[in-house]
């Protein structure tokens, strides 16, 4: 099972697509490193969250991925 | 008492939700509502609210349940629209009612501030044919400083 990656808001520009599917890596930091430099760059801001499998993440190092997860890249949010 | 809380997919009608809501609490002395709708003007043509499943119902929820623990209210309500828009439409709708008016207030301001800025919801206008992200603004995050 590969990863679903899902961007959310202004990242969905950035990286073209709402959503997609990518082979399994084991850590947050290797998946990052295969984007296109662009959107490595706009889902590592400081207001940028990240969830796997609907949790947010607090600690990216730690982070660890298996087959099959759900990884979301949040920027801020904007409702009402 | 727990709150009523609704991600909608499709339009709804305030007048109706509030009407509704009022005749559910005949013991609350005051009933403070706010309706939030797409302005024209500025070119606006569409706007579009995206959400994310996983979190942005299950934190409308966890907003509502610290309004509740925090004002004493008799009910709660907070509608929130997802998808596409036209002005004039309908995009949130929060109701409190309470037994005095302070707390209605207090929890349909605090309610509504969360909403805008840290709720999981992601914004989109088109103008001129184009669509542009709207990224939230420095008011908004002093909106919500206040409550902390």
């Amino acid at each position: 099972m590969p990863l679903k990656l899902v961007f959310l808001g202004r990242l969905e520009s950035v990286a073209g697509e709402a959503e997609r599917t990518v082979d399994t890596v084991t850590t947050l930091a290797e998946l990052l490193s295969g984007f296109a430099p662009a959107l490595a760059g706009a889902v590592s801001g400081e207001r940028v969250r990240v969830a796997v499998n609907g949790r947010l993440v607090n600690d990216r190092a730690a982070q660890h991925l298996r087959d099959g997860d759900e990884v979301a890249f949040l920027p801020p949010v904007s409702g009402g | 008492m727990t709150a009523d809380v609704r991600l909608l997919l499709d339009g709804f009608d305030p007048p109706a939700e509030l009407a509704a809501f009022t005749a559910a609490h005949p013991g609350s002395g005051g009933i403070v509502s706010f309706v939030g709708q797409v302005r024209a003007g500025d070119g606006v043509e569409a706007l579009e609210l995206r959400h994310y499943a996983p979190l942005t119902l299950p934190g409308m929820r966890a907003l509502a349940d610290t309004a509740l623990g925090r004002w004493t209210l008799d009910g709660l309500t907070i509608l929130h629209r997802a998808g596409i828009m036209v002005p004039g439409d309908p995009i949130v709708m929060v109701a409190a009612a309470a037994r005095h008016r302070r707390d209605a207030f207090a929890a349909a301001d605090f309610a509504m501030d969360h909403l805008k800025s840290d709720s999981w919801f992601w914004k989109r206008e088109k103008a001129g044919g184009e669509w542009r992200w709207i990224e939230p603004r420095e008011s908004d995050f002093a909106d919500i400083a206040r409550w902390q």
